[in-house]
């Protein structure tokens, strides 16, 4: 019943929005209409007829009537329940034009080199230092999102936006290594694993250059953020070494090669790796002992979004925690989202692969934009790669 | 509707009616024997959109390749020639000479199998030329991706390839196909082959069947006939299919990154790095100016050479 | 003569036999990949990575996947609208460059190489860049635009390879016999032109349904092109209701080329197999 409430209100306030052209009052006639069509609830109430006839008449703004008709959301893909965007739609009568991508570097090439009309976009961690360093985001204002208590204090306080002033946490997972336990049976929680030569051509590397470099600092033992040019000439070494055990260097054929018992131990994501494992389930994820890094995709509103408010109601609606639960039920990633976890699936909230453990928490570091110096990351790759 | 007056009557009233072909003949009356003026004219919208859509957009770039990388990855604008001195670095030698060396490969690949075929089409297709025509893109109205993962299925160590080999005991061990840069070639000639096999077949087609049996009739064998007659009268076509072919393929880096293993990289792999993953747009316009530099003076070279080589 | 007319039809023969198996072989290269295609469309595993079984749920699920559908449809308007404006320009502006012999016609030459030869993805963003400098908002149009950009040049490099001496007198033989320069142009010219007309389009066609990194860069909001689809779908792995789609595709265009073909009043000998008919 409160959902019908709802729309009738959105619809009635939509109606009802002051004084009006003929042209405006044909345009909210029709969209409360549309709205009609979509739910199909007030048909038989006649509402229709109604609403036309009290549009006509005058009434002052209301707050609902904020919400814009529509929403423009920009996703990963297949990173969201089935039902979250319909549920929305139908609940606040919002239509959200969903589009995807699928790397962090696209979508930033795509808003750097102009302005594309997008109100929600999920960059990861680094890539928020990197979109605020361009001045591409827009403060949100917390008093529109208040579900952002539900959240863990760790993600309150992330260290690329701490206090949350331009990103909400959408979802979070680690990267490690996906491996076959059949054809792997020594395996050990170890980097070292991506270096052992009784491997050779089973073996595959991320491409994200941070992400491999990442990997070779830690297994050294030094910090994936560092600045030092010996250490990370050090890790390229290491890197050109393991080069000729590699199958090759993939962000994302390593899923259906996993499954297919084609590479046997793959650098790559916590939910990649899952997603071979529903195929072969003799796949498994694991988190390095010397450790790895963990990653955070979170909504943030680009510059030039014409829906402020609409989005800003949207990211609260996602923190409610049934919503937020209904996600990582659905797409096997952990949810930031603490008060979700009584909703969560119990068996993904006990799997250690998805929630980790306090001790491997503790060996879990973020990539950090480092602005300039992130030359002697592209420079040590394109040397990597060339060799 | 055309008007059938010949160039030599008397002007009509044009005082009634200005028909459309009226005009244009009369345009066109005008326009002859001002070849310049007449040519302009019907390049007039292919080239307004080149410049507006290509080089104008270009020029942005042209600018952005000598400015330097800002500390996000945006562009700052200077005047420098550090980028090209960094493209023309030896670092790169091993990758060129690789995207040069595949993209010929896959361009020689694309003749043999493609000039076949399209002299099947053109010449023994009969009424059914346009299926057999449609029968050759048919296969790329499916998704890139999704052709390219149908080739890892088929190559990979427990794929298609291995299991009938092993299944016919004519391998014992997976054969190593897939990551390699066998496969990388094998996926540039999949993919470019229509784009050889349409221009030859376009200049095939108007080849005059009656040469091919005149050269018959004046005793000249098959193989003389298809080198003195067919081949030199199907070199635009084969000109056409190879530039076609040869420079997209130089440029390619969706295949050596799905097909290919660590050291099958190519140029294209490197300039895409640059604007995405390496965020340092600058250095990447200037390698793609410095590529688009070679490859332009190789096109003007191998053009003239097979240009001026006589025909017929 | 006689000898030699005796020879011909046999020699004909013998030649088309190896040529024959030749080609078979060349298709079977082409549709190797799209026999697999096919296959894994009705296996029963949410990846393509191994055999689990036939099933039609990846059909299914297409039919009631509206926004697959809408990309599809999305990705064949923009294709065919393209493919048009292309072939148009492309035509005229071949048949220019091979008619008329003027100063200049170098420059326009080496102007038509030069989207075959930049990297697409500096195509892509020098465009989406030049828009925004002129302050146009990427959409619907600017994809159009964009992939007309890019497909002028495969359309003039085809239509040209088939002028190249393009027989002068016959146009002359036509206006001596009275005709003006447009009756020629559609009477004589452009049916000689035509083969190249229609594999030039064909390539363009192919190549706006495929683009895949110069559409993402210049889409607006919600035009969400199949390859977008597909391409965004990477990170999770390609799903059997993708070859769904490339089947539907196939049949639908194999059809179209049947009906075509019966329309123009083709031989009734002429067997365009449907995939999976046989």
């Amino acid at each position: 019943m409160k959902k019908i409430d709802r729309e009738l209100r959105v619809m009635l306030l939509d109606g009802l929005g002051g004084p009006m052209s003929r042209r405006g009052f044909i345009k909210r006639a029709g969209a409360a209409g549309l709205l009609l069509g979509a739910s199909g609830f007030f048909a038989a109430c006649g509402g229709g007829d109604e609403t036309g006839t009290t549009a006509a008449g005058d009434s002052t703004v209301s707050t609902a009537e904020e919400l814009s008709k529509e929403l423009f959301f920009y996703n990963w893909s297949d990173y969201i329940a089935e039902d979250t965007l319909p549920n929305f739609e139908k609940e606040y009568g919002v239509k959200v034009v969903y589009d995807n991508y699928s790397s962090n570097d696209t979508l930033l090439a795509k808003l750097q080199s102009g302005a594309t009309g997008y109100d929600i976009i999920v960059p990861t961690d680094y890539m928020v230092t990197t979109m605020l360093g361009l001045d591409m985001l827009l403060p949100l204002d917390l008093d529109n999102i208040p579900n952002l208590v539900n959240l863990y204090p760790r993600f309150r306080e992330a260290p690329f936006d701490p206090g949350n002033k331009y990103t909400v946490p959408w979802q979070w997972g680690t990267t490690g290594i996906g491996y076959n336990s059949e054809t792997v049976p020594d395996f050990k929680p170890s980097w070292d694993m991506l270096w052992d030569e009784n491997y050779k051509g089973k073996i595959t590397m991320l491409t994200e250059i941070r992400d491999v470099f990442a990997v070779a600092l830690i297994k050294l033992g030094y910090s994936p953020n560092t600045r030092d040019t010996k250490e990370i000439e050090e890790a390229k070494q290491l890197l050109i070494q393991q080069k000729p055990l590699l199958k090759h260097y993939t962000s994302d054929t390593y899923i259906d090669e996993l499954a297919s018992n084609d590479t046997w131990l793959a650098h790559g994501y916590s939910g990649d790796v899952f997603q071979a494992q529903l195929e072969n389930e003799v796949v498994l994820y694991s988190v390095p002992e010397e450790g790895a890094i963990t990653w955070l995709d979170s909504m943030a509103i680009p510059k030039g979004a014409p829906h402020k408010y609409t989005a800003e109601f949207f990211m609260n609606y996602i923190h409610q925690p049934e919503v937020a639960a209904a996600i990582t039920n659905y797409v096997y990633y952990a949810s930031p989202n603490e008060k979700a976890e009584e909703f969560i699936d119990p068996e993904i909230l006990s799997d250690p692969q998805i929630y980790p453990p306090q001790e491997v928490m503790d060996k879990l570091a973020w990539i950090e934009e480092l602005g300039k110096d992130t030359e002697l990351y592209n420079q040590a790759y394109a040397e990597l790669k060339a060799a | 509707m055309t008007s059938l007056e010949s160039p030599a009557a008397p002007p009509q009233s044009s005082a009634i009616a200005i028909e459309k072909p009226g005009l244009l003949s009369r345009l066109v009356g005008r326009l002859r024997g001002h070849p310049f003026a007449a040519a302009n004219l019907l390049l007039l919208p292919t080239m307004a959109w080149l410049v507006l859509f290509l080089m104008l957009p270009l020029l942005v770039i042209l600018v952005y390749s000598f400015g330097s990388r800002g500390t996000y990855g945006d562009v700052v604008l200077g005047f420098s020639f550090a980028n090209y001195v960094k493209a023309f670095s030896p670092l790169w030698l091993p990758t060129i000479l690789r995207s040069f060396g595949f993209a010929a490969l896959a361009t020689i690949l694309c003749l043999a199998m493609g000039y076949p075929l399209a002299y099947f089409i053109a010449l023994h297709g009969g009424r059914k030329k346009s299926v057999y025509l449609i029968l050759v893109m048919l296969p790329f109205w499916t998704s890139y991706l999704i052709r390219t993962y149908s080739w890892i299925v088929i190559l990979r160590s427990q794929g298609v390839v291995n299991t009938v080999l092993q299944s016919l005991h004519i391998i014992d061990d997976p054969l190593n196909i897939l990551n390699t840069p066998y496969s990388v070639i094998l996926g540039l000639t999949y993919g470019f082959l229509p784009f050889m096999t349409l221009p030859l077949y376009a200049s095939l087609e108007r080849l005059d069947k009656s040469l091919i049996e005149a050269s018959w009739d004046l005793g000249a064998n098959r193989f003389w006939t298809l080198l003195k007659v067919t081949i030199p009268l199907s070199l635009p076509g084969i000109i056409a299919g190879t530039l076609l072919t040869f420079i997209p393929a130089v440029g390619d880096f969706v295949t050596p990154d799905l097909l290919g293993g660590p050291d099958t990289q190519m140029i294209g792999n490197v300039i895409q790095s640059q604007f995405l993953s390496a965020r340092d747009w600058s250095y990447g316009s200037a390698l793609s100016f410095s590529l688009m530099a070679i490859l332009l003076v190789s096109i003007y070279l191998y053009v003239r050479r097979m240009g001026s080589e006589d025909l017929v | 003569m006689r000898r030699a007319l005796s020879r011909k039809p046999r020699d004909q023969r013998t030649k088309a036999k190896g040529l024959r198996l030749f080609v078979a072989g060349v298709y079977g290269f082409l549709f190797a990949p799209i026999v697999v295609l096919v296959l894994f469309s009705f296996n029963d595993s949410k990846r393509n990575a191994t055999w689990q079984g036939f099933t039609l749920r990846w059909y299914n699920e297409l039919f009631h996947d509206g926004p697959v559908l809408d990309a599809l449809f999305l990705t064949l308007k923009i294709a065919v609208l393209a493919t048009i404006l292309a072939t148009i320009f492309g035509a005229l502006g071949a048949y220019a460059l091979t008619r008329y012999k003027f100063r200049g016609s170098g420059l326009y030459n080496g102007a038509i190489y030069v989207p075959l030869v930049i990297p697409e993805i500096v195509f892509a963003v020098a465009l989406l860049s030049g828009f925004n400098a002129a302050g146009i908002i990427p959409s619907f149009k600017t994809i159009i635009i964009a992939h007309v950009a890019f497909m002028l040049s495969f359309v003039i490099v085809v239509v040209r390879s088939r002028m190249a001496g393009f027989d002068r007198t016959l146009e002359e033989a036509a206006m001596d016999l009275g005709a003006n320069e447009i009756q020629t142009f559609v009477y004589v010219t452009l049916p000689f032109m035509m083969p190249g007309i229609l594999a030039g389009s064909l390539l363009a066609f192919v190549l706006s349904f495929d683009d895949f990194v110069i559409t993402f860069f210049n889409s607006g909001v919600g035009n969400t092109t199949l390859p977008l689809k597909v391409y965004s779908m990477v990170k999770f792995g390609v799903t059997p209701e993708i070859n769904a789609i490339s089947v539907f595709m196939l049949l639908v265009s194999s059809l179209l080329l049947l009906a075509t073909y019966k329309l123009q009043g083709g031989p009734p000998t002429i067997t365009v197999r449907a995939p999976g008919e046989e």
